[in-house]
């Protein structure tokens, strides 16, 4: 079973966070019999640690050390110390994510060419294609048992979907179904089919849904070759004089600091703390932190163009009752720039159990027009629009200059500002919300703002040359041979899906890479 | 479609903090520290705060996230821990105390009386919006997104059902039963 490694054992890699990368990565990375250990700055909470309630799950594994928010961005104004809700547990944000699965549009990888140049915007196309990702893509979707791939039935519509169905299909959209989903329709590699449940960002009680916690990271435990150290937040990756990466400086539960060594380093701590970690380990060496001769860690901060519709009708929907995210239309996920922006979005159903409605469907709102709302709660049908932002090099992560955290590094400041397009995108997606659930008769409907980033992409971006960004097309930092970005922050740009799927893609196209370059002694 | 029975039932009155329903009306100061509701639905015991505060603060807390369904008791539930926090906070004892005060004084140049004696609610809302912006509102209406919409009893009065895996999650109990929509 599981292994544990020394601490001056210097033959592992190390993968920071466990959550779709890092939990991907190591698990795979073991399965070829690479000694690995995972540090992970949350607990381990198991299935039976889940709980059906919203709040209670929320205080029990988000990540709530201190954070700043700067910018335009209405969550600035609404969350300012919560820009992002990310989980900090063994499995990450995979441990609340609601298993919506898709792949990247052939576009989306070479975004400069094809939108052109975007004032404001620092577009680059990616250093690898659609074609160059789809083996990946078919070994992910075959790993996390994405419905409507590899023969795997889609899952059945609940009351949520089906207004949004009837909407769509009125509005005479020509593609909607139950979604490309990492939940089990019928039993699948040990986990059974999903009972609609309705707390998919809660934690699946019955392990339908994807997570790394259970589906990856104990797979990998059984080679005997994965160590997964829970309440290890990693600190500072440090360095030799000839400027490799030799291990790394940890906390543990009581605050005492411990050092790994290790040949090699993955980061992967999501979008925020993945950058964070680069700056904080500045050196004489690396002045302006690891990796960043291109001065590009911690710029080009993307959060998706998102937003919700919720529709209140005359009867009930009860919206809450199943998958939370089984359902999507993907007609408007083209680029069409004749709708006045570049670039698309999706529309897939949500739904939010009464407290986090009263928290998120008008943040501030309060009096009748909100309580009139909240009275017809299970009259509502809802929608989440997600959609591609476009890279801004001032949108970024920083180093506060005074808040420290509580291991007295400075603490991450988030800023983004909206570019016009995302604000042009995020109005038409209203529009065609609100027509979707006026077509089968809303009597009311609601353009929810943006809630704290679920998708935190796009900090330590992947490029060809690199002058232009952070990590190679193999997520190898451009600067350091053994030191790797194994998250959503190697993005280049974000597309218009939920990137989940991409990330563990490029785990998995990683780990391979790995393995080859550990094979060759050239790490 | 299955669906909720909202209906309260009546029960005879209970310290706060312990199950029970009660129904809305006016929420009164009787002797010593106990604030009580209409009919005597309802009553707590306050011990660092006026009473007098605790009265308005439930009031303050319906008048700003009004639901016609809902008991006064539900209300008081939510404040009722400000009390508490009070005796341990001087700064959030004189805020709210200050607030209250400020309440009063609206209400007594609009309408000649304390904030509960205004009897209208558009009369109230209209002295809570010109206090909107300040930390003492911002306290209140913030802590209520949790201290009322996270309240387990109050679930079933909007039709919902909180936890469900317990129960077997929706698969067999409606998760797929909406029958208005047409073909
Ligand atoms: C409610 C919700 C719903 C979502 N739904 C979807 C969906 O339907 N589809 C989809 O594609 N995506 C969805 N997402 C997003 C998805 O969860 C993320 O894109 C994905 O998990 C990101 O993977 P990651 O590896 O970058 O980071 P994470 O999965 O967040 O993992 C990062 C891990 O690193 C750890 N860590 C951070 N810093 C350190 C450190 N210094 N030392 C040690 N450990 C550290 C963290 O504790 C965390 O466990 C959702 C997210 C949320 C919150
Ligand atoms: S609805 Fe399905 S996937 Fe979601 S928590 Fe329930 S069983 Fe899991």
């Amino acid at each position: 079973m599981a292994k544990t490694f020394d601490l001056n054992d210097d033959s592992v890699v190390v993968v920071i966070g466990s959550g779709a990368g890092g939990g991907t990565l190591g698990t795979e990375l073991a399965l070829k019999g690479i000694r690995t250990v995972i540090l992970e700055a949350g607990g381990r909470h198991e299935i039976d640690d889940f709980e059906n309630d919203e709040w209670g799950m929320f205080g029990k594994i988000s990540w709530l050390d201190a954070r700043t928010t700067s910018g335009d961005w209405r969550v600035a104004k609404d969350f300012p110390g919560l820009p992002a809700w990310i989980v900090k547990a063994v499995g990450g944000s995979t441990v609340h994510w609601a298993g919506a699965s898709l792949r990247f549009q052939e576009h989306e990888f070479k975004v400069r060419s094809t939108y052109g140049d975007i004032a404001g915007a620092n577009l680059l196309d990616w250093p690898i294609t659609l074609a160059d990702m789809e083996p990946w893509y078919a070994k992910a979707e075959d790993r996390m048992g994405v419905t409507r791939t590899h023969g795997i039935d889609g899952l059945p519509g609940n009351n949520n979907f089906k207004v949004m169905k009837a909407g769509a299909d009125k509005l005479g959209y020509k593609s909607c179904h139950t979604g490309r989903m990492a939940i089990n329709s019928a039993d699948r590699d040990g986990r059974g089919a999903c009972q609609q449940i309705g707390f998919c960002f809660q934690g699946c009680k019955t392990g339908a849904k994807w997570s790394t916690l259970y589906a990856e990271i104990p797979k990998g435990e059984e080679t005997g070759k994965l160590e997964v150290r829970p309440n290890s937040q990693v600190l500072q990756i440090e360095h030799d004089s000839s400027g490799k990466v030799t291990g790394v400086l940890y906390a543990d539960a009581e605050g005492k600091q411990h050092r790994q060594k290790a040949r090699a380093v993955a980061v992967a701590g999501n979008s925020i703390e993945s950058p964070r970690l680069l700056l904080n380990s500045a050196s004489a060496m690396y002045p302006d932190g690891l990796a960043n001769s291109s001065g590009q860690v911690g710029r080009n901060y993307m959060r998706h163009m998102t937003g919700s519709v919720y529709a209140v009708f005359d009867r009930p929907v009860h919206m809450y009752r199943g998958t939370t995210m089984a359902g999507i239309i993907t007609d408007e996920s083209v680029n069409d720039p004749s709708r006045g922006f570049v670039g698309g979005y999706e529309m897939e159903t949500l739904s939010l159990g009464l407290p986090f409605m009263a928290a998120f469907l008008n943040p501030g709102a309060w009096g009748r027009g909100f309580t009139s709302a909240m009275d017809m709660y299970d009259h509502m049908a809802g929608m989440w629009l997600v959609g591609e932002d476009m890279p801004q090099e001032t949108n970024r992560i920083t180093l506060h200059a005074t808040m420290k955290d509580q291991h007295g590094l400075p603490v991450p400041d988030v800023h983004f500002d909206d570019h016009a397009n995302d604000i042009a995108m995020r109005n038409h997606a209203y529009r065609q919300g609100a027509a979707v659930y006026d077509a089968v008769g809303a009597v009311r409907t609601f353009p929810t703002p943006p809630y704290p980033s679920t998708h935190n992409l796009g900090t330590n971006r992947m490029s060809e040359k690199p002058r232009d960004g952070v990590v190679n097309k193999w997520g190898q930092t451009h600067d350091i041979a053994n030191l790797f970005i194994s998250d959503g922050s190697q993005f280049t740009t974000g597309a218009a899906e939920n990137p989940t799927l991409t990330i563990v893609a490029l785990a998995l196209r990683q780990a391979d890479y790995i393995a080859d370059q550990m094979g060759k002694n050239a790490i | 479609m299955r669906t909720l029975d909202k209906r309260t039932k009546v029960t005879r009155r209970r310290f706060l903090k312990t199950a029970g329903a009660g129904t809305a009306g006016i929420i009164a100061v009787v002797n010593g520290g106990i604030v009580m509701g209409s009919g005597g639905a309802w009553a707590m015991e306050v011990k660092t705060l006026r009473p007098e505060s605790m009265a308005t603060l439930v009031q303050m807390a319906r008048d700003t996230y009004p639901h016609d369904h809902l008991a006064d008791k539900f209300y008081a539930q939510a404040m009722i821990g400000y009390d508490a926090s009070a005796g341990e906070d001087a700064a959030l004892k004189a805020m709210l105390e200050g607030g209250v005060d400020l309440l009063d004084a609206t209400a007594q140049a609009r309408h000649g009386g304390g904030y509960r004696d205004v009897a209208w609610e558009e009369d109230r809302v209209a002295i809570l919006t010109s206090i909107e912006d300040g930390a003492f509102f911002q306290k209140i209406r913030g802590g209520l997104i949790t201290g009322l919409y996270n309240q387990p009893e109050v679930w079933a009065k909007f039709g919902y059902e909180g936890a469900s895996a317990e129960k077997g999650g929706y698969i067999s109990r409606g998760f797929d039963d909406i029958d208005w929509l047409e073909a």
